[in-house]
């Protein structure tokens, strides 16, 4: 076994400098990197460009590096629920690449897969078909979508094992395990962390290979955006 | 009377196929899970990573790990699948949804439809809208028939940034049932108290009437 675990959040973020382009896995406020996020924060590290499906709360998850203008470019799908990153953005300071939800993910997942493009409907005939080759394919047309990579990727898990096998809980897996995939150095944060032996190979929803680092994180606050009950 | 946008997604339920996989989009679409009839078993995919959707939870069972693609908390029924991003856009580019419900801000007579991006003012993006009518094969749009100015929403072509090309098959608006056909908007039902001139008065795009219009049955 490889053992990847460090000993805490400064360890796992060593290595993170101004300019780099940061993938931060979860969907919405689900599946964050919590932990990673608030130490980037506090951290005096900017001109980001962030690959996230979203961009946190005013207060939470992105929104915080936002406040701080640590977040030059945003690459995401939907950035709707948050002020601050409107208000960057309208004014110019902020740069934002919006991209389908779908060939986000697939981007990433290409990123670390070794496939440097691919051909996809979505966007055919929209602003976002601007300037790529297109192609049919089944009578269909398709444009061509690069691959995504990160100098890091920052995800979260449930439960991790020291040679960086992860377990997520239920949709707070989104775009953590194509993100793992498409960081140069992937940092995953887990609520558990299992000795190894712990997860039975069958059960490894991301093997570890994807992982460079893993971290036993703390104090997580799960924020609900939708509390929606019956 | 126009009908409610509860009514609005009772009618769209009516539409729905015994044994499908369906895709809802937020507002309006999202309440077509209350009206499953009886005798229809339906299961509902969020593209955030969840097949097989159930009701809100009760107040005990809330888990911040479990939402939909409109960060709303769920819960699961017997027989879900959970999995990550780019299997939920392989199940939705793959065509394996067999139907996708999805709010708009405009539709063309030819099926565009934008519902993204209100240039200089919103600009929230895409979502999933963009993967979903790029693949879905069968696309019904829930939307009131005119904006809050007014204004008809059914247009001979979209004003407003397009989110897909030619891919609305059926709109069910606080006043009709239409279907896009080729030769533009083709009303197949009125709403119960409505007229034909006044759908068409509020209708933009080219609007083909049949020599009766039956109300719709909710």
């Amino acid at each position: 076994m490889i053992n990847k675990q460090v000993n805490n959040i400064k360890e796992a973020v060593k290595g993170v400098k101004s300019g780099m382009t940061i993938m931060f896995g979860g969907f919405g406020l689900c599946g964050i990197p919590e932990n990673s996020i608030l130490q980037f924060s506090k951290m005096e590290i900017f001109r980001l460009t962030c690959i996230s499906n979203n961009a946190g709360i005013d207060d939470f998850g992105l929104g915080l590096l936002l406040k701080r203008r640590q977040i030059k470019k945003m690459i995401s799908s939907y950035v709707g629920e948050n002020a601050e990153f409107e208000k960057q953005m309208l004014s110019g300071e902020l740069e934002v690449d919006l991209i389908p939800q779908g060939t986000l993910a697939e981007k990433c997942r290409a990123g670390g897969a070794g496939i440097p493009a691919f051909y996809t409907p979505a966007g055919y005939g929209t602003e976002i078909q601007e300037d790529k080759e297109v192609r049919i394919y089944n009578g269909k047309p398709h444009i061509l979508e690069e691959a995504l990579s990160a100098d890091f990727a920052f995800v979260k898990a449930w439960k991790g094992d020291p040679a960086g096998n992860l377990i997520f809980k239920g949709t707070a897996r989104n775009f953590n395990p194509a993100m793992a995939m498409a960081g140069k150095i992937t940092v995953a944060e887990v609520e558990e962390m299992l000795p190894a032996g712990e997860i039975h190979p069958n059960e490894v929803h991301l093997p570890g290979i994807f992982v460079q680092r893993i971290v036993l994180g703390k104090n997580y606050e799960k924020r609900i955006e939708q509390k929606t009950t019956i | 009377m126009a009908i409610s946008k509860e009514q609005i997604a009772q009618r769209i339920a009516k539409e729905l196929k015994n044994n499908t996989y369906v895709n809802l989009g937020i507002g309006i679409p999202t309440l077509v899970a209350n009206f499953v009839p009886k005798g229809i078993n339906v299961e509902f995919q969020s593209e955030n990573g969840v097949l097989g959707m159930g009701p809100f939870p009760k107040e005990n069972e809330i888990d911040p790990d479990m939402i939909n693609a409109g960060k709303q908390t769920i819960t699961t029924l017997p027989g879900a699948a959970i999995f990550d991003s780019t299997l939920s856009f392989a199940m939705i580019r793959g065509k394996h949804i067999g139907l996708t419900v999805l709010g708009a801000m405009e539709v063309s007579q030819s099926g565009d439809i934008a519902n993204w991006k209100i240039p200089g003012k919103m600009v929230k993006g895409m979502g999933g809208a963009m993967d979903l009518v790029a693949s879905a094969d069968n696309i019904i749009v829930a939307m009131m028939h005119t904006n809050k100015k007014g204004k008809s929403k059914l247009l001979k072509k979209c004003s407003l940034p397009i989110t897909g090309v030619k891919c609305v098959k059926k709109i069910v608006t606080n006043l009709a049932v239409i279907d896009v056909t080729p030769r533009g908007f083709l009303l197949l039902e009125r709403a119960p108290g409505v007229s034909v001139e006044e759908i068409k008065s509020a209708t933009q795009g080219k609007l083909i009437v049949k020599s009766q219009t039956p109300e719709m049955n909710i």
